[in-house]
């Protein structure tokens, strides 16, 4: 009888003597041998990827990128991007960008109003479908026939598209280029920061959770997946905290923050705590009507604690492009 | 598999094209629920890179062993469970798991084929949010299991409706019966005043459930105390069972039991 335990030490863990997945023996050499990435290596072209040398060059024209991550699904991390890039897009005169690499479920169409939009292609690339002069959105959302149609990918084809959305697009110059991702620590995000790596990198993560243990477990992943890949955390926003009674006004909790919240989690892994924003049903009926929710209702709760938080956002991507 | 899946008599995944709208914590409460009316119950996480089930089973920390039948799962400490995932075969729970998709489908495959279940009466899986790899593996690894279907969890949102209706697609597609819908998160009453508010929205699953001639399973409403225990770890039947959301998802269960009749 023998604990089974997995070797979780090695990430994406080549076997014992991988040749190496870039080189010409990847996928033949013996140790290949019952690697599950054996069929992919020993077909995929060899060398260097040209298509990296493609992503720097359009990269090179944004500003900072930033991702939008959760371990844990359903926290609001499309919602909390829609808000984002609105909120950049009205600061200023920024160029502001959308991006949407959730390929099996994506939200960003619907919570900015473009479902049912088209995309088209110039000569200069494919075209982001624009919401404001000065705010652009890609989503697979947009190649679909319809709203039903199931997009059921294996990680290849979904790497492949984010590749895409990074050559191919033709995003022009940004200030800003806010990247929504699935929830989880697979192919997406492992190809965005593989992609990313020689384009300028990821200038930050903003990583979003609710108050409840069960989703700090998953976010707490996500946190060492970000240290592991040598991705600067921004800071953590604990959103779903707390919901005001329209009715009595008293608040309540409802998910509860069992384990001292994302605060207390914060501390616990020295990353940034940014802040709280409250439940509003509101919020629910400005996403399914694609409408910013900010914007709307410049007054509630949830607005002025997403803005201090936003404040928090921008004071760190300054201060970070100071130092470097 | 075949053999191992002959000696489960109720194959049942749990599915919603969106993440967080409870997938996880619905497969946690069928569980419970099926083992208090004497049921013999497996319940398996295909979620590799957020297991909840551990944590929601309460027996986080506990590890899978090795034995020549397979891997045994881990039982719970008082209901004829048994539980199995990622989570088991871990030693540090904080660890992510970054994997690409070959890698999780070997592992999703070696879930379904090593996992020595014994006799059972129902086996709920638990999967992530998504149509990808891990649904193709569950899916096609239960292919001559012939699984009795999926569960389809979703909040009342359109936004999430949209994500439901795409899962819907896929099973469609992958030729699984959908058992059928649930709406989770129905509403939340004020601790205070009881006024009910529609936080998520109200009625979009059972308007989805309909117009695809499916059977609507029930509303689970917001319960904060069913939460307390589900963080816990702890059965919400045995601790909290006459809260609104224990009564709710037994009313789910007396559906689906009926469906499967």
């Amino acid at each position: 009888i023998v604990l089974a335990l997995l070797d979780m030490s090695r990430f994406e863990p080549p076997p014992k003597d991988c040749p190496g997945f870039e080189t010409e023996q990847a996928g033949k050499a013996s140790a290949c041998a019952g690697c599950p990435n054996q069929t992919i290596c020993s077909t995929a072209p060899k060398g260097p990827d040209p298509d990296l040398v493609d992503i720097a060059a359009r990269m090179e024209l944004v500003k900072n990128k930033i991702l939008v991550l959760s371990g844990k699904g359903g926290v609001g991390k499309s919602t909390f991007s829609a808000q984002l890039s609105h909120a950049f897009a009205h600061s200023g005169e920024a160029n502001v960008g959308l991006m949407d690499v959730d390929i099996c479920g994506p939200s960003i169409p619907r919570m900015l109003g473009l479902e049912g939009e088209e995309l088209f292609q110039s000569g200069s690339g494919w075209q982001p479908v624009s919401v404001l002069d000065n705010l652009s959105v890609m989503s697979i959302g947009f190649l679909l026939n319809s709203t039903d149609d199931a997009v059921i990918w294996r990680g290849p084809k979904k790497n492949q598209l984010i590749k895409t959305f990074l050559k191919d697009v033709d995003w022009g110059e940004l200030d800003y280029l806010v990247i929504d991702t699935p929830p989880g620590t697979s192919d997406e995000h492992l190809s965005l920061a593989s992609y990313l790596k020689d384009a300028g990198g990821i200038d930050g993560a903003v990583i979003i959770t609710s108050p409840q243990e069960i989703a700090l477990m998953d976010v707490r992943k996500e946190i060492n997946f970000c240290k592991k890949m040598n991705i600067s955390v921004i800071g953590v926003v604990e959103n779903m905290a707390g919901f005001v009674c329209p009715n009595c006004k008293k608040e309540s909790q409802i998910f509860a923050p069992s384990t001292g919240g994302a605060e207390k989690m914060s501390q616990d892994m020295q990353i940034p705590f940014l802040g709280r924003i409250p439940l509003d049903p509101l919020i629910a009926r400005a996403c399914d009507e694609g409408k910013s929710y900010v914007a709307d209702y410049p007054d509630s709760e949830a607005t002025k604690q997403f803005k201090l938080v936003f404040e928090k956002i921008t004071t760190s991507v300054r201060e970070n492009k100071r130092v470097v | 598999i075949t053999t191992r899946m002959n000696a489960v008599k109720r194959k049942i995944l749990i599915m919603a094209g969106k993440g967080g709208v409870g997938k996880s914590s619905l497969a946690s409460l069928l569980t419970l629920a099926l083992a208090e009316r004497g049921k013999k119950v497996g319940v398996l996480d295909t979620d590799l890179c957020g297991p909840s089930m551990a944590k929601l089973m309460g027996v986080s920390g506990m590890h899978v062993v090795n034995t020549q039948y397979g891997w045994k799962p881990v039982r719970h400490p008082v209901h004829d469970i048994s539980s199995m995932g990622i989570d088991f075969l871990m030693d540090h729970p904080d660890a992510p798991v970054m994997w690409r998709g070959p890698r999780k489908t070997q592992l999703v495959r070696r879930f379904i084929k090593d996992t020595f279940w014994g006799r059972l009466d129902f086996l709920l899986i638990d999967t992530p949010p998504g149509t990808s790899d891990e649904h193709l593996a569950v899916v096609q690894s239960l292919k001559d299991a012939r699984p009795d279907g999926a569960v389809l969890v979703a909040t009342p949102q359109d936004v999430a409706l949209t994500t439901v209706r795409k899962e819907l697609t896929f099973c469609q597609r992958m030729g699984i019966k959908i058992l059928g819908v649930v709406e989770n998160m129905s509403g939340y009453a004020c601790p205070c005043c009881d006024e009910i508010t529609y936080i998520f929205r109200q009625g979009g699953a059972e308007a989805l459930a309909q117009e695809h001639g499916l059977p609507f399973l029930g509303r689970i409403p917001i319960d904060p105390a069913m939460g307390a225990c589900a963080e816990k770890g702890q059965c919400a039947f045995c601790e909290c069972p006459s809260s609104v959301g224990v009564k709710a998802v037994s009313d789910v269960v007396d559906k689906l039991l009926h469906v499967l009749s």
